[in-house]
């Protein structure tokens, strides 16, 4: 049987608790807001880019634990990656927590915590904020995000 | 009206027979996550008993047809039936006539009316509105746009730290240019219980008109518009243990008639020519188009049920549920409830200290347990209290001690996995 503790990962708790890489990035050359009008959960995304790669990142806001350690687990994720791998990892997460698909775990790392999100279809989107508003940075998006 | 001053007061819990109403609504004997369901999300809209399913059931089988126009059989019965649920909403809120009951698809549509058609008419640049801080966004919005369409300025009474309405600061607000108050009677994120008798008296004597939104009273309170005075009284059938869809709009006879129509089209009508129209009598010039018949039905076969139960005794004991959560509740700690009003209904809305609502909301899902968590269309209510969300579990005459116990096991089960 499923047990909530498969959702609610010791992970996700702790980067609950302690989000990582949490606060403004004072030097940021890309910033974009993020909204779930739904439930209220918003959050800022900073990125520190040089050409094709994310130098630094960082988040603020406020929201559910799925939400904030997400973002959590997807800035640490990003550090140093390119633009094409963060575009690379957005699609391999967005298949852990909406399909059934098998995914590269390797890939994904600690992400892969988040796979529980899967079987509480109204938390997706909880868990997917982050990553639609660093897509939408990416993307050179400058309207701020929202899931609704 | 004492029969609304029911919170506080603790009687014999035996008076109210829980087992036998609870046999009525089939769903709470459902399973969720494979737990018995423990439903309490009331305020968002209450479970429908068997009596209200069987009357859908027997319309669509036996006697489903359109109204006001056929001269078969069918079509007689159903307008038959529909025309008598009218009677049954005017004696359950004791209007005078049939003619003060428009059918509206729920209390935002109710509102949205009298906003378009009395506030379109009525209000200009001068002229002021006054609404609360505790108001769903339904009786926010509406007058929003009535504001940007006519320039009228809105004005809200502000609520104190138990989340009840300042009436100093209310009296203050009011003057000449108040055309129109327009208040909640219970509170869905808070559950208090708003003092409006005194609201109306006072808006009156200014010369302003006032609508109650009484989506959260009805299932709750007896509700009589001739004692109230108030000139505008919207609810909706699904929070009254009716279907969704449905919903009235009481207003005093000489308004609505003053009032233009809301929309055009079928049934509103007396003649149409292609240059002029007359339009029908009341309540008829409000109900354009086909209306949600089957709606209307079961709104009518709810009136029936709960008009066998004495809501009296049902509120108070709900509120003696409240009472339990709450001394339950005061063993948690980290626990805050939030709206604490001396006169409230059987709401309870609460933060835990690092769980944010919306994994309170799962972690009680897997315990079959159904709440709500969010801003319940209430942002301002949130901002008021400086919180995102809240958790809320809202108790109808249905739920039982078990489900507080319940309630109270799932949200230590939170801080469990949150530890
Ligand atoms: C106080 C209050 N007003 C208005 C509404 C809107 O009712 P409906 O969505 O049925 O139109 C609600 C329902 O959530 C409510 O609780």
């Amino acid at each position: 049987m499923f047990d909530i503790k498969d959702l609610y990962q010791e992970v996700i708790v702790d980067h609950n608790r302690s989000p990582r890489n949490f606060g403004k990035l004072d030097d940021a050359n890309k910033t974009l807001e993020g909204f779930n009008p739904l439930c209220g959960d918003r959050l800022t995304l900073y990125l520190k880019t040089d050409g094709n790669k994310i130098d630094d990142i960082a988040f603020d806001g406020s929201g559910c634990a799925i939400s904030v350690a997400s973002a959590s687990l997807m800035t640490d994720a990003m550090k140093g990656k390119s633009l094409d791998e963060a575009e690379g990892l957005f699609n391999e997460f967005h298949d852990l927590i909406t399909t059934e698909n098998e995914v590269d775990t390797e890939q994904l790392g600690k992400l892969a915590a988040l796979a529980g999100v899967r079987d509480y279809p109204a938390r997706v989107k909880c868990a997917s904020l982050c990553w639609h508003t660093l897509h939408a940075v990416i993307q050179g998006d400058d309207n701020p995000v929202s899931t609704e | 009206m004492n029969k609304q001053n029911t919170a506080t007061k603790l009687t014999n819990e035996a008076s109210f027979d829980v087992e036998k109403v609870r046999a009525d609504f089939p769903i709470l004997f459902e399973q969720v996550r494979g737990k018995p369901l423990v439903y309490l999300d009331n305020a968002a809209t209450a479970q429908k008993p068997k009596q209200v399913i069987k009357t859908l059931d027997t319309y669509y089988r036996e006697y489903n047809s359109n109204i006001h126009r056929g001269v078969h059989t069918l079509s007689e019965k159903a307008t038959a039936v529909y025309e008598e649920a009218r009677n049954k909403v005017k004696e359950f809120i004791n209007a005078d006539s049939i003619k003060e009951i428009i059918f509206t698809r729920g209390t935002t549509e109710s509102i949205n009316l009298v906003a378009q058609t009395f506030g379109r008419n009525n209000l200009s640049s001068n002229d002021e509105i006054i609404i609360t801080e505790l108001e769903h966004h339904s009786n926010i919005v509406p007058w929003q746009i009535l504001s940007e369409q006519t320039g009228a300025t809105l004005k809200y009474v502000p609520i104190n730290d138990a989340g009840e309405l300042i009436l100093e600061e209310y009296e203050k607000l009011l003057n000449e240019k108040t055309r129109l108050v327009t208040i909640g009677h219970i509170s869905n994120a808070l559950g208090t219980i708003n003092p409006i008798e005194t609201i109306i008296e006072k808006a009156h004597a200014v010369g302003a008109k006032v609508l109650i939104d009484g989506a959260q009273a009805v299932p709750h309170t007896r509700v009589d518009v001739n004692e109230l005075n108030c000139d505008f009284y919207a609810f909706s059938g699904h929070k009254l243990f009716g279907p969704t869809g449905i919903g009235v709009l009481y207003g005093k006879q000489a308004l609505l008639e003053a009032m233009p129509p809301y929309q055009g089209g079928g049934d509103m009508i007396k003649t149409v020519s292609m240059k002029k129209t007359t339009y029908n009598d009341l309540p008829h010039k409000f109900e354009a188009g086909t209306p949600h018949i089957a709606g209307v039905i079961g709104l009518g076969s709810a009136i029936d049920y709960v008009s066998e139960i004495d809501l009296h005794e049902a509120a108070e004991y709900e509120n003696q549920l409240l009472q339990y959560a709450n001394e339950q509740a005061a063993q948690i700690s980290g626990l805050v409830p939030v709206g604490t009003a001396k006169n409230k209904t059987s709401i309870f809305s609460f933060t835990l200290d690092g769980i944010h609502p919306h994994d309170i909301g799962t972690i009680l899902d897997d315990e079959g347990i159904a709440i709500r968590a969010g801003h319940h269309c209430a942002m301002p209510v949130m901002e008021r209290f400086k919180i995102p969300a809240t958790a809320r579990a809202s108790f109808a005459f249905y739920n039982t001690r078990e489900d507080v116990d319940a309630l109270i096991q799932g949200i230590d089960k939170c801080k469990q996995v949150f530890s």
